[in-house]
């Protein structure tokens, strides 16, 4: 009787999840691949046919290929704004957590604001224009940079705090001391932590369309997200095309998941909430 | 500038007097404030100076070549605007239900997939999907499945007899469904936060729990409730200030619409930055500062009392 229950339970729960997470899922792709008379129905009907090939190869001819552009812009963004952040965050946070005092509360003020404070989004792109920056793939990688320190910083440094001090003292009688201490013993030891702000920020980085939008407008310099906002303006009722396009922009971040999925929660669990 | 910024950053203080004088050269040469730098340069220059900056900015009338000083003009213009009250009321009526649905949903959900059930695993990644999937394609596919007339959730609902409503096009339900398609794909974070949450509770406190008797309810509202009070800290402010600056999302699926009824702060702000209204925009952007510090802060230290005397 017992067992049926929960059985019942876990029924209802793994019901209730694929129809609440699942069905939207199998809509973008039965869209993806329908033809454009039927996909206008916006409707669960099952294709009638399946021009996948024809709908893929037309979402990546569009607009003199853009869509190719935008995968390879993007790919540099997020490589580039999630290696900096990774490194400029562990060295940040590992002064922040093993050296108390007035640079360390300032600094710590200063990550929390990053937190709070919404980014003031017309002074950035009056300072970038005057660095010459703005409308650059460059300036875009220092503003996601700036503003996915705060996050990361406090991620690595909950997980500074569960490495021990007598680990640094041994380093430093061998000789480490700054710089070598750090690359050399600490950071090899944030891996865990690592991967978890390196999932989380890609995928935030990657999926982002707020900053493209106002800091690298212009088909050049299109990401993949400003990618969905020309189709929806151009292929008006073109609905297959649109969630081709979604699809194909899904799967970079699907991808990584697939392969960080279990360690995302050893990162969080090693110490990041514990703080 | 930017090197002076730098610098300034890296001055600490002069050597600690006496006894501690060993231990702080010690902490000079182990932990060096230039492991700041390059974090602070960036930081400082691409974040903190436009946000001084905006203070400044929101005075003055600008095309971000020039500008003309016109003190409280803006903020005199932007709480005229019509809709910034309801822009207002909607941006925390946005955060407050996004971060409750999340906490609880969350909670639910962590406590669900830490459980003995068979298919946790699978569960765990279709509930952590939507937060790989960008917020514009959610918002665009939402926008087709809430549909008035070929949409599947008021087909759905017309299989169990109910008349749905046009959830966007309804000055009533546009801001409610946006919420709820947000929570959708949120809870997800909030989940695996918990999920990392109730791991971490000692295995001990459960089987206290057991000698004395006890059943999954006790376990649940003398264990796993309390104890999860970190993460329950950590959905609230991520969410919370997640909600006040909502946009993408709220800007995919209704454009502020119909009428003003789903604008929130930051969508008049793009809307007035779009118009090329650059210092009115600006002092949208220094009002929502404000708005959120006045919100986040008090939660902030609140909470985090709370915390300190669990």
């Amino acid at each position: 009787m017992r067992a049926l229950k929960r059985f019942g339970v876990e029924g209802i729960a793994l019901l209730l999840a694929t129809a609440i997470f699942l069905v939207p899922f199998s809509f973008m792709l039965l869209t993806a691949v329908k033809d454009e008379v039927q996909s206008s129905d916006l409707d669960f009907a099952w294709p009638t046919s399946w021009p996948i090939v024809q709908n893929f190869v037309e979402v990546i001819e569009a607009r003199d290929y853009v869509l190719l552009r935008a995968y390879l812009n993007s790919t540099i963004l997020t490589v580039a704004s999630v290696a900096l952040i990774v490194v400029f965050a562990a060295m940040a946070a590992f002064v922040l957590q093993r050296r108390a005092g007035k640079i360390g509360s300032l600094a710590n003020f200063l990550v929390l604001s990053g937190l709070i404070i919404p980014p003031a989004i017309v002074p950035t792109i009056w300072l970038l224009q005057a660095l010459g920056l703005f409308k650059s793939l460059p300036g875009l990688i220092l503003v996601e940079v700036a503003f996915g320190l705060s996050y990361a910083v406090l991620l690595f440094r909950a997980f500074v705090a569960a490495i021990p001090r007598e680990l640094d003292e041994a380093a430093m009688i061998d000789g480490c001391t700054g710089l070598t201490l750090f690359f050399r013993v600490v950071f090899p030891l944030l891996k865990p932590v690592t991967i978890t702000v390196i999932l989380t920020t890609s995928v935030a980085v990657f999926n982002d369309f707020v900053n493209p939008l106002y800091f690298l407008p212009g088909d050049d310099n299109a990401t993949v997200q400003v990618t969905l906002y020309n189709f929806q303006s151009q292929y008006n009722t073109q609905w297959n095309l649109l969630f081709m396009d979604i699809v194909l922009i899904t799967i970079p971040p699907l991808l990584l998941f697939v392969f960080f999925n279990r360690k995302i929660v050893d990162g969080m669990t090693a110490g990041a909430i514990k703080g | 500038m930017v090197t002076k910024q730098a610098t300034g950053s890296r001055t600490g203080p002069g050597p600690a007097p006496g006894q501690r004088h060993v231990r702080a050269s010690k902490q000079r040469a182990a932990y060096p404030y230039t492991l700041y730098l390059p974090a602070a340069v960036v930081y400082l220059v691409i974040f903190l100076v436009p946000t001084v900056m905006a203070f400044y900015f929101a005075l003055t009338r600008w095309t971000l070549f020039d500008s003309t000083f016109v003190g409280l003009d803006n903020f005199r213009d932007f709480f005229a605007e019509q809709n910034l009250r309801i822009g207002f009321a909607n941006t925390l009526f946005y955060a407050v239900l996004t971060s409750g649905l999340k906490v609880v949903l969350g909670l639910l959900l962590g406590v669900l997939l830490t459980s003995k059930l068979r298919l946790r695993g699978f569960l765990r990644s279709v509930v952590f999907f939507p937060v790989l999937v960008s917020t514009v394609a959610v918002g665009i596919t939402f926008s087709a499945l809430l549909r008035p007339d070929t949409g599947l959730v008021n087909k759905a609902l017309a299989l169990a007899g109910i008349d749905g409503p046009d959830w966007l096009g309804d000055a009533g339900t546009a801001l409610l469904s946006v919420a709820l398609v947000d929570v959708w794909k949120g809870v997800g974070i909030a989940t695996v936060i918990y999920i990392a949450g109730i791991m971490s509770i000692p295995r001990d406190y459960y089987q206290a729990v057991a000698v004395d008797g006890g059943n999954a309810w006790h376990r649940f509202r003398h264990v796993t409730l309390p104890l999860s009070w970190p993460a329950t800290y950590s959905v609230i402010i991520l969410s919370f200030i997640g909600g006040l600056r909502s946009f993408d999302l709220i800007w995919t699926m209704t454009r502020g619409g119909p009428g003003f009824t789903s604008d929130t702060i930051a969508s008049i702000i793009y809307k007035q930055y779009q118009a090329g209204f650059f210092g009115l925009s600006t002092a949208g952007n220094v009002i929502l500062f404000v708005v959120v510090t006045a919100i986040v802060v008090p939660l902030n230290y609140f909470l985090g009392k709370r915390q300190a005397t669990l």
